[in-house]
């Protein structure tokens, strides 16, 4: 067991998979003599070799269809695209050819491979670093979409991704890589050491894709998060002093409906909250869910809380980031309704 | 916006759109092809630098001359025994393509593409690598499958998406996949097979595998920044593939000047890219089989990509949706100077004393009966028109490796949806 923040966790998921499995390499833009931007990848070129973890030509769509072919033969690819922002270039391959590989040859292939990429802001990025594109992604049939929210899970689960037989793209929220920024963004974020789930085991061990958590019981509202967003909720809840059930989903593809049923059944009002975009985001797909399937427990309208429909803008951050004043507002609302 | 009459002192800029030299009306124009002598072109030793083949790319790699004999550096001097192969393959898939293309013009499946024309390409390249080198196709490769001797009722089952089809009645006809026989799952967005190709091989070379990946595309797709990223991957990382672009002049309706192909020639992208490149006759069988033998042997010794330009006509429409009579002059196939694949082989083993016309009419009618047979019983498990792969359950397989639960739910509800319809 060791501290780590969530670069060191992702980190330590790739040594260890990387030692267990020779068919696990690396691949993507500056990963390898030099580590990765964020230095998730530190040292593994050096530990495993140049073959098994080296660098990109900067070409998104050469690196998925690499990983394609790498995984068609057999190997575990596990690609970095170095912003979320730059994925697009690697659509079509990501699209058109991983998520459909199993299926269009009837499982004569399939592409145990994830597709590694910081997203979200907070961070000061402008338009071109800042994006939360995850909903492009769950509305594509055969990908798995998966979101950390803390060093522990980010270890379970890029190891779970890495060992999955399908392809994943993995979401790692960059604001929160050395702590968990909650939203109050004129505090000092507290480091992920002061934080339990910073304890992480050193060796192997999964958090299975597809199962959420509930990090905060409640009573009065249930709050769906991922990534950056759950630290937020938290935050926010205790700061209004409102009784909610937060849930981290964790993976958005496959959702965990069974732990959000519950919840909702038990608090009778739910709110969404994602950093990205609101009109077709994820919570459109969450809120729909909510009503199919719990509409005769709601007391009040499904609620989204989320980035505005603007690109992200440089200085207006923390008027786009959707943090605690919104967040605060929208509880209340939802629960005087 | 500035017009031209703010300022006259400026020549007016035009925009140039390149035109085929022969649209429908006029007389097929075949004269802008410059055509070397068979066996003019040297040959680099397999282990040359890549720059040594840079001066080949605008030249024509060509081994039999008009009275067909093989001649100069690049005749791979083959036995009668695989030369008469390699043409009944030919002959096999000409006869295939012909029985399906009818198939589909009766109705019994929805589409189907035929290589008529581009037979060498994958049969000659598919002899002169080892079985078990994976390809990554694009769907006029056919010959691929038929000269690794995949099973003719499998693909008709397939073109058909009958109960017998393996791919389950999920892709379009002619998009086959089979790993046992190294042909990669054809996707219908093209050029992405291109850098999965790179992928496959740089796999292979990380695990010190001896196996390598040949990767096609066409002319007009070349234009992907697919294609760019699979010759500079491949360029970069010496990958252990060999790369083919099929220039059969036509991307639908498109002549390969919109591709670039008025400007240099496509072999020449290698130049750029610092890997090896050739270009060859893609209707003289043995330069496919010299040239694919010589990319795949140096791919083998670690020595990096080839871009191999196969130089060809589409002598058919794109697809049995497509009409060619509308943008090119008719007959433009029959007119191509370098001649017909099947033909020129054919020619060949007469002249070397290894056939005779009616050993070719007696194959003919041979593979015609095995094609025929091969029909009768792929039709035992239906066509599309008469009794398709219909299995609703299946429908959700596959997309995971296992069922998650909104599938579970969507597949219970497709099951009870055909129920309905039943009752």
């Amino acid at each position: 067991m060791s501290v780590m923040n969530m670069i060191q966790a992702l980190n330590s998921a790739h040594h260890v998979m990387m030692e267990r499995n020779p068919e696990t390499v690396v691949l993507g833009e500056d990963i390898g003599y030099f580590g990765g931007v964020f230095r998730v990848t530190e040292g593994l070129q050096k530990k495993f070799g140049k073959e098994r973890a080296f660098d990109s030509p900067i070409s998104e769509n050469g690196i998925v269809a690499i990983a394609v072919g790498m995984a068609a033969y057999g190997l575990r690819p596990v690609a970095e695209i170095q912003f979320a922002d730059y994925i697009y270039p690697g659509f079509d391959q990501i699209v058109s050819e991983a998520a459909k590989m199993r299926y269009r040859s009837a499982g004569e292939w399939h592409l145990p491979m994830v597709i590694r990429t910081p997203y979200g802001g907070g961070i000061f990025g402008g338009q071109t670093h800042s994006q939360s594109p995850e909903a492009l992604f769950t509305h594509i049939a055969g990908i798995k979409t998966v979101i950390p929210s803390n060093p522990y899970d980010a270890k379970g689960l890029l190891i779970a991704a890495i060992e999955d037989n399908d392809p994943v793209v993995f979401f790692e929220p960059k604001r929160i890589y050395n702590g968990p920024f909650d939203g109050f963004y004129e505090r000092p974020v507290t480091p992920w050491a002061k934080h339990p789930a910073a304890e992480v085991p050193d060796g192997h061990y999964t958090v299975p894709l597809g199962k959420a958590a509930v990090v905060r019981e409640g009573e009065a509202i249930t709050i769906l998060a991922y990534g950056t967003m759950v630290h937020v909720a938290l935050a926010t809840a205790a700061a209004e002093g409102i009784d909610a059930e937060v849930i981290d989903l964790r993976t958005l593809v496959p959702v965990d409906i069974e732990t959000i049923e519950a919840s909702v059944r038990k608090t009778g009002r739910c709110l969404i909250v994602h950093e990205a975009t609101r009109t077709s985001g994820f919570g459109a797909e969450l809120a729909a869910l909510v009503q199919e399937r719990c509409f005769y427990h709601l007391e009040a309208p499904v609620t989204r809380v989320t980035g505005w429909d603007t690109p992200y803008p440089h200085s207006m951050e923390w008027a786009y980031f959707p943090g605690p004043v919104r967040l605060g507002l929208a509880l209340k609302k939802a629960l005087e309704d | 916006m500035n017009k031209a009459s703010e300022r006259p002192n400026r020549p007016a800029l035009s925009l140039y759109v390149p035109e085929p030299p022969a649209r429908p009306g006029d007389e097929v124009d075949f004269s802008h092809i410059e055509i070397p002598a068979a066996g003019s072109v040297r040959r680099p030793d397999v282990a040359a630098p890549a720059s040594d083949t840079h001066e080949l790319v605008y030249s024509l790699v060509r081994v039999l001359d008009d009275d067909g004999r093989a001649v100069g550096p690049w005749d791979p001097k083959l036995d009668p025994g695989t030369l008469r192969r390699i043409l009944r393959d030919m002959m096999l898939v000409r006869v295939f393509d012909d029985r399906m293309y009818r198939a589909q013009r009766q109705g019994k499946t929805s589409f189907y593409m035929k290589c008529t024309g581009e037979e060498a390409i994958a049969v000659a390249g598919a002899h002169a690598l080892d079985r078990d080198d994976m390809c990554f196709p694009t769907y006029r490769q056919q010959g691929l499958l038929v000269a690794r001797d995949y099973p003719l009722v499998q693909m008709m089952c397939q073109i058909y998406s009958n109960r017998g089809d393996a791919l389950k009645g999920r892709q379009l006809p002619i998009m086959y996949a089979s790993n046992a026989h190294g042909f990669f799952t054809i996707s219908g967005n093209l050029a992405t097979q291109f850098p999965q190709a790179v992928g496959w091989a740089m796999a292979s070379a990380i695990r010190g595998d001896s196996r390598i990946a040949a990767g096609y595309i066409g002319d007009g797709s070349t234009a992907e920044g697919d294609f760019h990223a699979a010759c500079t991957f491949a360029g970069v990382y010496r990958a252990p593939v060999v790369l083919n672009v099929v220039n059969n002049q036509w991307a639908i309706s498109t002549f390969c000047g919109i591709a670039g192909g008025e400007l240099t020639t496509f072999a020449a992208r290698a130049v750029g890219y610092g890997i090896a490149g050739l270009r060859v006759d893609g209707n003289d069988a043995l330069a496919v089989y010299a040239a694919t033998r010589w990319a795949a042997d140096r791919a083998r010794s670690n020595l990096g990509p080839t871009l191999i330009e196969f130089f060809t006509y589409r002598v058919e429409g794109h697809s049995t949706s497509d009409d060619p009579s509308v943008y090119r002059p008719q007959n433009a196939g029959a007119a191509w100077p370098l001649g017909d694949p099947v033909a020129r082989l054919r020619q060949h083993l007469v002249a070397l004393g290894e056939w005779d016309d009616e050993r070719h009419q007696a194959q003919l009618d041979q593979l015609d009966a095995e094609v025929r047979a091969a029909q009768k019983e792929a039709e035992k498990l239906g066509t599309l028109q008469s009794d398709p792969y219909l299995n609703i359950a299946s429908m959700f397989e596959d997309v995971f490796e296992e069922l998650p639960w909104h599938l579970r739910e969507q597949q219970a509800q497709a099951i009870a949806e055909g129920e309905a319809k039943r009752r």
